[in-house]
């Protein structure tokens, strides 16, 4: 749909790109939310909702599995889950009762996070902005905030990782003595914080832009008017992999991550 | 597009969320999977031991058909000479049994011969008696001429 009501083509990409945000009136300037107290109420209710349902439905469909024949939902978690579960015993070759969960939490969530971008861009802000909301930013995956919250909480899964399989003394030692030895202890540290911070950093970016990406693209298809038509399906398809894709990315590297943590160098 | 406390409501999501996969998805599930592929790899076994089971028993029956084959011939075989020599046995019996009837035959044969020669050495005697009667008339006694007679009678 082309820019509707007077809205200027910058207008509408700046619209769709905006997130519904909350915070205290003292904090708005010119009606916008400023500061770190805000809240995009946009991604967390999406994003909420799709992990209720698929996580509720899965806790569900497990607390009747049956180890016969397994019925079609059945048959098809199944399938994800044991190709998480493959992935991860190919990988990680420790012990945790929480890697697993871990990945297929991330595969699943973020998944059905990137699958929003392929409901039409301007079906759920023409639904919401019908009950008064005027910002929706539908897929929860191009809100950086997102993005970070899962790559921090992974970093701190992974000291925590850490800490557990090598003891504090261990995870010191190798901080300090890992690459060059005890000599080097500095440039040990240095290059162990650089490391360790890329990771969430990347992790977190890397989604993100793919995404934020991919949004842009199908934005400013829908800007095209009549012609969005045979641009849109196919951008459509090659997007089905993309969001796969990343969501594959994010769960193989939280487990690569999770892996090194828990093997000593 | 910025930093700001989102980043905290989504970390408390994530963690819910994994909490939630981590106590009531995983588990029942592994182990459903778990124990299908248990029951499946003890399917697959069984399948193995009933398919070799199976091959024993079809050598089993196979053996068994040939002795029987074996056997059949052998006591048909065994009946065939047994008929040949019940075959054999009553055609000797029965050629006995002819020959006694020819050699019984020939016997009362040779005795009614004998009976017919005797009567008719006996009517021959008789006849030439009788002719002699005629031929002599009443000069010729039988009686006085018995001696002559009975010479007669033996030279027959």
């Amino acid at each position: 749909m082309s820019a509707e009501g007077g809205l200027t083509t910058a207008g509408y990409i700046q619209h769709h790109l905006t997130n519904l945000a909350v915070c205290a009136e003292s904090a708005k300037i010119d009606g916008h939310c400023h500061g770190f107290w805000t809240f995009h109420l946009d991604t967390l209710v999406i994003s909420g909702l799709l992990g209720l349902l698929a996580f509720g439905l899965m806790a569900k469909l497990a607390g009747k599995a049956t180890s016969g024949v397994p019925s079609g939902w059945q048959n098809f978690v199944e399938m994800v889950i044991g190709m998480v579960d493959q992935q991860v015993r190919d990988t990680f070759h420790g012990k945790s009762a929480l890697v697993t969960p871990l990945a297929i939490t991330i595969f699943v969530w973020v998944f059905l996070m990137n699958a929003m971008d392929l409901i039409p861009v301007d079906f759920l802000p023409l639904v919401a902005g019908a009950f008064g909301v005027h910002y929706l930013k539908a897929v929860p995956t191009t809100d950086p905030n997102l993005t970070f919250a899962m790559s921090i909480t992974v970093f701190f899964i992974m000291i925590w990782m850490n800490l557990k399989v090598k003891g504090f003394g261990g995870y010191m030692h190798e901080i300090f003595t890992a690459p060059f030895g005890a000599k080097l202890a500095p440039v040990n540290f240095i290059f162990r914080v650089v490391e360790d911070i890329a990771k969430p950093i990347s992790l977190a970016l890397r989604l993100f832009g793919n995404m934020y990406a991919g949004e842009m693209v199908f934005i400013l298809i829908a800007l095209l008017g009549l012609y969005q038509l045979p641009l849109a399906l196919p951008w459509a398809l090659f997007h089905i992999l993309i969001i796969t894709l990343q969501a594959f990315v994010f769960m193989m590297l939280t487990i690569v991550y999770m892996s090194m943590a828990a093997e000593s160098h | 597009m910025s930093i700001n406390a989102t980043l905290i409501g989504q970390a408390i999501w994530f963690a819910i969320f994994i909490w939630i996969t981590m106590k009531y998805v995983w588990p029942p599930l592994q182990k459903a999977m778990a124990d299908r592929q248990k029951q499946i790899a003890d399917g697959l076994s069984a399948a193995e031991r009933g398919k070799q089971e199976q091959e024993i028993a079809a050598k089993r029956s196979a053996e068994a058909l040939r002795e029987a084959k074996e056997k059949a011939s052998e006591v048909i075989a065994a009946a065939e000479k047994r008929a040949q020599q019940i075959v054999e046995e009553s055609k000797g019996q029965a050629k006995v049994e002819a020959d006694k009837i020819v050699a019984g035959a020939k016997a009362e044969i040779d005795q009614e011969v004998e009976r017919a020669k005797q009567q008719l050495r006996e009517r021959v005697a008789e006849l030439a008696v009788a002719g002699a009667e005629k031929i002599l008339k009443k000069e010729i006694n039988a009686a006085a001429h018995a001696d002559i007679l009975g010479s007669l009678k033996q030279g027959l």
